[in-house]
């Protein structure tokens, strides 16, 4: 156990950067995560976002700045040394011990009296308890996603790392260790640091989340937060569905921007847009559009459009809209009425939505 | 196959149309294993069966060559007490031969499937090299290598560690001679076994605190087991019965149960019986030392 670092507090990553070759995996990123929060870091495939974790759990070592928690510097120690514990994606469980000793690993190897009560305890708590003399290889794939978070909680690590930890799962067993997570991340308060690239799961269970794209963090905060007003067209596309056009800013009408999208003029309130003139990227959620058959009262945003494709989900029907610009757009009408609108595909319609609600981001990604 | 036989039997539960099938399938099974297991019985069983049977068998006193069909114990009464000497060099040297082997393959197998990157192809080329040319010459090479005129010898001499100045015909030349044959033996299973590990199993030691060297003894070492076992098999076997290495290498003196054996099928008159007694018990000392070794060290998949 030498070199072994007690650290407590905030989990604080400073400047860090990692490339491999001329490839910069991480760029340059700045960021604080609050004790006992689930964290959640969500991105595509290739966005940096395994090797932040990796440089967390210092499974890689960053080409600059530093790894903090609390005031301990953990750059440049060993995974061994850090008080920080991983779920590995593929959930990396020894073969050749049962899953009462894969469990006791941790425990035993900080020489821990009682590794196997530990072991136990640990299993009970993801309801493990009934296979602790079997093999891994005994086990299925969401048995062993149990066995390997047990094998990480079991030490109480300062921060514990999950690198994509449900992607292996089908959507229900999916379904139903999200909520296991955040039941047993609640009970144990420890800080969880959640990568993946399942938008919906890193919504429904981080309190705040980080997008990260090309080695940066896009946008930072609440899910809500991050879903009502994205910052960047990034986030906008990645996170949910956007109906978007580019567009550029005409006037300004009071509190309001007015946005030429295609020779629609739209509005969009001035606190919700990145820009102030010139290229936008104009956006507004599906479910945030109404759709009538006949043009609204002074609501301020309306467009006409053609009827694509209706669909029928049971809480709500999707539409598809042709709008005049060329773009399709996507509708969500709760099915709230006794009457439905019952339209038909060809049928003409009119859109509309609070200005409020839309949403403008720079037309062009930053390089 | 059996369960499907007995629901087909069953008249309440019977389809017609799936007897046929489940008979094709079976059929395909048989047609496959044929060449396979014809060719163990004409090769293998067969032999096995008339060395047995040669094994028992009784000289013509007087005619040397000629022998009749008996009950000969006595031919596995002498091969144990005239050589028991030759079987127990055999298992020292074949064992000594195992662990060096071992101890030279684990690290150059680790070395190929964790640190080589794109020299691997070519250390598993320099590995496998040596089976393109044959086990007599590369041992010949070795006895020129090991030749007291050789620059092995020749820095031995120099640092005065060998006690009477060859290597070439000692047990020495033999051990190594042997732990060089089978050497890829040892490597290729142990380096397929580590290749195979998934490396955030072994990520994982470090994660839950272990250093490297624990990380190496609990996990690494552990995961790679089946190919360490099957390695020393593979080198063990082969090994125990081999008589080139001592017959190129080795010293006048204190043969391996290979060369006895060898000696008596070709170069004593009238040495069948002993030689096929002999041919026996050492498949039969293999058996049961594998068999002690497999119960002791085995894990549930072989390789």
């Amino acid at each position: 156990m030498a070199g072994f670092r007690e650290a407590r507090g905030d989990l604080r990553l400073d400047a860090v950067t990692k490339t491999f070759g001329d490839f910069t995996a991480v760029d340059g990123i700045d960021l604080q995560v609050p004790r006992g929060s689930f964290f959640a870091l969500l991105g595509p495939s290739g966005c940096g976002k395994t090797t932040t974790l990796r440089m967390i759990a210092g499974l890689e070592q960053p080409t600059a700045g530093r790894v903090l928690i609390g005031d301990t510097d953990l750059t440049g120690s060993r995974p061994y040394e850090r008080p920080v514990n991983t779920v590995f994606q593929s959930y990396a469980l020894f073969p050749h011990l049962t899953i009462r000793d894969n469990v006791a690993f941790g425990p035993k190897r900080r020489r821990a009296a009682d590794a196997d009560e530990k072991a136990d305890d640990a299993l009970n708590l993801v309801q493990m308890a009934g296979f602790a003399a079997r093999k891994p290889a005994q086990l299925s794939g969401g048995q062993q996603q149990r066995v390997a978070l047990a094998r990480a909680l079991v030490n109480h690590p300062e921060v514990l790392l999950l690198d994509e930890p449900l992607g292996a799962l089908d959507l229900k067993l999916r379904r139903e260790m999200q909520v296991e997570l955040k039941r047993i991340q609640t009970e144990v308060g420890l800080t969880f640091i959640h990568v993946t690239h399942d938008q919906e799961e890193a919504m429904t269970m981080a309190d705040t989340v980080a997008v990260m794209n090309r080695g940066r963090i896009e946008q930072l905060g609440a899910p809500e937060e991050l879903y009502d007003l994205p910052r960047t067209r990034f986030v906008a596309d990645f996170l949910g569905q956007a109906n978007t056009g580019v567009g550029t800013i005409k006037d300004v009408e009071g509190d309001h921007l007015v946005v030429n999208v295609l020779g629609t003029p739209v509005k969009i309130l001035k606190s919700r847009s990145q820009v102030h003139e010139g290229d936008v990227l104009f956006g507004v959620r599906p479910e945030k559009v109404t759709v009538s058959r006949t043009r609204p009262e002074g609501a301020g945003n309306d467009v006409r459009g053609v009827v694509r494709d209706v669909s029928f989900l049971g809480v709500a029907t999707s539409y598809l809209v042709d709008m005049p610009s060329g773009a399709t757009w996507s509708c969500y009408e709760q099915n709230l009425d006794v009457e439905p609108l019952d339209l038909r595909p060809g049928d003409e319609v009119w859109l509309t939505w609070n200005p409020g609600h839309a949403f403008g981001v720079p037309a062009e990604e930053p390089a | 196959m059996s369960a499907l036989a007995q629901v087909a039997g069953d008249p309440t539960l019977d389809p017609p149309a799936a007897a046929p099938e489940v008979k094709r399938r079976s059929w395909t099974a048989y047609v496959l294993m044929l060449p396979g297991v014809l060719w163990l019985c004409v090769f293998f069983l067969l032999p096995l069966v008339q060395l047995a049977s040669v094994s028992l068998q009784s000289r013509y006193p007087g005619f040397p060559g000629y022998y009749y069909r008996d009950l000969n114990f006595s031919n596995y009464a002498s091969a144990l007490t005239d050589y028991a000497p030759h079987f127990a060099r055999s298992f020292l040297y074949a064992g000594l031969a195992t662990f060096l082997a071992f101890a030279v393959a684990y690290p150059l197998a680790y070395a190929m499937a964790f640190k080589a990157g794109r020299w691997r192809n070519f250390m598993m080329i320099c590995v496998i090299a040596p089976f393109f040319t044959s086990f007599i010459l590369r041992t010949f090479a070795w006895s020129q290598i090991l030749a007291d005129e050789g620059w092995v010898a020749g820095v031995l001499n120099f640092l005065h560690l060998l006690p009477n100045g060859h290597i070439i015909n000692t047990p020495i030349a033999v051990v190594a001679g042997l732990t060089y044959n089978f050497l890829p033996f040892m490597v290729l299973p142990i380096y397929a076994s580590l290749e195979r590990a998934d490396p955030r199993v072994i990520e994982a030691g470090g994660d839950l605190y272990a250093n490297g060297f624990t990380t190496f003894r609990t996990v690494t070492l552990p995961i790679s087991m089946p190919g360490v076992l099957a390695g020393t098999l593979l080198t063990f076997i082969p090994a125990a019965g081999d008589f080139v290495n001592m017959e190129l290498l080795g010293p006048q003196r204190g043969k391996m149960i290979g060369n006895v054996i060898n000696d008596q099928f070709l170069a004593v008159p009238g040495g069948y019986p002993v030689a096929a007694a002999l041919s026996f018990t050492l498949m039969a000392a293999i058996l049961v030392l594998v068999f002690l070794y497999v119960r002791r060290f085995g894990t549930e998949d072989l390789v």
